[in-house]
């Protein structure tokens, strides 16, 4: 593994960390959709900054396009607040437009830059490596890495330090201004983590991996844990999971690194939906198909119990008589007499079943007994 | 440009014609078909599917190596429908919410679509010029055979979504009701869904994936404003986008360097904020004078007061 090779794993890595922190608050509260509506809005607060300073590598472009994100929440709530559009569409409608500014901008007067839109929408994370740090002749290492370390560190602080009311303005808005919180002041403080996040890393993976990384990885985690701290942590493994692995995946295809890392996250997505202990697919039904023949046998139990000292015992206890009793089909029916045998609750005798002391146990137990 | 010549352009100029004609039939299908989303609280839907109908276009040049706009199309939607039936599975099936799971779907067929398109790209015998027309739109590009293209696919979705106009109803407003009244609810939601796919894929080549999504939520949210009828809303939506569409296409010939698409979401947006404003009973300058007008009764009825 070469050097550039390193770097650029690196670089995702603390990308996908980055924006998993944040990304597991907009899950939490429901508005994942809202760092799809920041990172395109951004474009517009890149081109206005560009136009006053001129430099495309110039800070102040961060700090314009971190203000447009906030300000394309304030647009959405204003909108939502006049009460006479949903918040869904008060985004659909923000975010198309602030894009759609932009991109007359840059076509009107801009053309000539180096600023295009595919480069937002899509990044390059391979020239990452050659964008570098300089400093007196010392070389630091990859600009991008410094950034992205820098909000890295800045989501962690900020997430750290105001845990408690992150966490309480999250899962319970109306108890935190009961307390004393400003749940919007929270709000807006997340939003501008999420800005300045998706501004960092417009750059480096472009707006869409902004918006995987964001998502996928959190949402991931939310399948496998109920604890807030261990929804964070996974959420950035995941993220960094999909940042290494997707790097392989486009080294393997000679593809796109950012579509790539965006894949793995929606592959690692989809196994956790399937695959999650507990509440994924397969844990689901298999406890289904579980449930199903435990309340067969239960089913079994009870009517053999019903049964044991009446005079028409030994027709009530033969194995075809339950398809007509219990509306169960025979293939079906020998096989909840099978397994019932085999747990010890019935014993077989030719065609006549008998009920075992556990057997008539569980009997009483549910009947309430 | 003077009003006049404009007309005449419109009707005489082939580019113009075709790109505005093409600019309507995209903003009528999709501001009609859009009024069911937005009333369904699923705006961002219609975002969704055009993202997700990457992968479907680059898979379709991929398998069939041709670049008709109905391969194109077919492919489009193929992978936006699928999208979409995934986002309904994964709310439906896990506890992730819609928004995650539309956020997820988006983000991540797109990325599929990336990576297969980089992957054509570097492949040597073919290039994929035409490809990334999706990605942002070209309304100049245009021609008479898309435009047909664009107006046959577009009219049988609307066509479609008559002959279901009681049950479409019945699914936006009171699903629940709709199922004890044995209505298919969960297949006429994929109908519905089936429909905004055909309307998206349609407009996906004028204005691209990122400006599609405003064609679908603008022109509803615009007429939302003026009725509380499905049957008006619906028409007006529809008109609204047509001539957001027309108005865009027009704009843009005006000077040079105006891309139609930004331009069409432009005119759109400037709908829905005069309707927000200035629609009967709904708007905001309605209201502030019903206000007025209920705070100075108040007061001749208190001074009337002994």
């Amino acid at each position: 593994m070469s050097a550039p090779q390193f770097e650029i794993q690196l670089i995702a890595v603390v990308v996908a960390a980055a924006c998993a922190l944040p990304g597991t608050f907009l899950v939490l509260r429901r508005m994942a959709l809202m760092s799809d509506a920041i990172s395109h809005a951004i474009l517009i607060g890149i081109v206005l900054a560009f136009f006053i300073t001129e430099d495309l590598a110039s800070p102040l472009l961060i700090v314009g396009a971190t203000l447009t994100g906030v300000v394309t929440v304030s647009l959405v709530e204003l909108l939502h607040r006049t009460g006479r559009v949903r918040e869904d569409a008060a985004i659909g409608l923000v975010f198309p437009l602030l894009f759609s500014v932009a991109v007359i901008l840059i076509a009107r007067y801009a053309d000539n830059v180096h600023l295009d839109t595919d480069a937002v929408l899509l990044g390059e994370l391979a020239f990452a490596p050659f964008d570098r740090v300089i400093l007196a002749g010392w070389d630091l290492g990859p600009r991008a890495l410094f950034i992205m370390g820098a909000i890295l560190a800045l989501n962690a602080a900020v997430i750290g330090l105001l845990y408690k009311e992150l966490k309480l303005v999250t899962f319970d808005a109306g108890l935190a201004a009961a307390l004393g919180f400003t749940p919007a002041a929270v709000h807006y403080l997340l939003m501008a983590l999420v800005s300045i996040t998706a501004v960092g890393a417009f750059d480096a993976v472009g707006s869409i991996l902004v918006v995987a990384l964001m998502i996928a990885p959190p949402a991931t985690a939310y399948l496998l844990t109920d604890r807030l701290p261990l929804m964070l942590g996974l959420g950035v493994l995941v993220g960094a999971a999909a940042a290494i692995g997707g790097y392989w995946l486009a080294h393997w295809l000679d593809a796109s690194i950012a579509g790539s890392m965006a894949t793995v996250a929606g592959l690692l997505f989809g196994a956790a939906c399937l695959l999650a202990p507990g509440r994924g697919l397969i844990a689901v039904a298999r406890r289904r198909a579980a449930q199903r023949w435990e309340f067969a046998q239960t089913m079994l139990a009870i009517h053999l119990f019903h049964h044991r000292d009446a005079p028409d015992a030994a027709e009530e206890s033969r194995v075809a008589h339950l398809e007509t009793q219990l509306r169960w089909e025979r293939r079906f029916a020998e096989q909840v007499v099978r397994r019932a045998e085999r747990r010890g609750l019935i014993r077989r005798d030719g065609q006549t079943l008998t009920l075992t002391d556990r057997g008539a146990q569980l009997a009483q137990e549910a009947l309430g007994g | 440009m003077a009003l006049p010549e404009l007309f005449h352009d419109l009707l005489f100029d082939y580019t113009l014609r075709t790109v505005a004609l093409g600019a309507a039939i995209l903003g009528c299908v999709s501001g009609t078909l859009g009024s069911y989303a937005v009333l369904r609280r699923q705006s961002l839907l219609g975002d969704a599917i055009s993202h997700a109908a990457l992968p479907g276009i680059a898979l379709a040049f991929l398998l069939t190596g041709s670049k008709a706009p109905l391969v194109l199309v077919l492919g489009a939607a193929a992978a936006g429908w699928l999208g979409t039936l995934l986002v309904m599975g994964v709310v439906r099936t896990t506890r992730v919410k819609f928004d995650s799971a539309l956020g997820i779907i988006l983000s991540v067929f797109f990325g599929v679509g990336l990576v297969l398109l980089t992957f054509i790209q570097k492949r040597p015998d073919a290039t994929q010029a035409g490809l990334d027309r999706f990605l942002f739109g070209q309304a100049a590009t245009l021609l008479a055979h898309d435009v047909v293209t664009m107006a046959a696919l577009g009219g049988l979705a609307l066509l479609t979504m008559l002959l279901f106009w009681k049950e479409l109803k019945l699914l936006s407003f009171d699903p629940e009701f709709g199922s004890t009244l044995g209505f298919p609810i969960r297949a006429l939601d994929v109908l519905l869904t089936t429909l905004l796919v055909v309307a998206i894929v349609v407009g996906l080549q004028t204005v691209g994936v990122v400006l599609m999504s405003a064609l679908v939520v603008a022109p509803a949210a615009a007429a939302r404003q003026w009725t509380n009828r499905l049957g008006v809303m619906v028409a007006l939506a529809g008109s609204f986008g047509a001539l957001a569409g027309v108005s865009g296409a027009v704009l843009s010939s005006s000077a040079a360097r105006l891309p139609t698409g930004p331009l069409i979401v432009l005119c759109a947006s400037a709908l829905v904020l005069l309707s927000l404003c200035l629609a009967p009973n709904r708007g905001i300058v309605w209201n502030a004078l019903r206000q007025r007008r209920n705070r100075r009764r108040l007061q001749v009825d208190g001074e009337a007061i002994p």
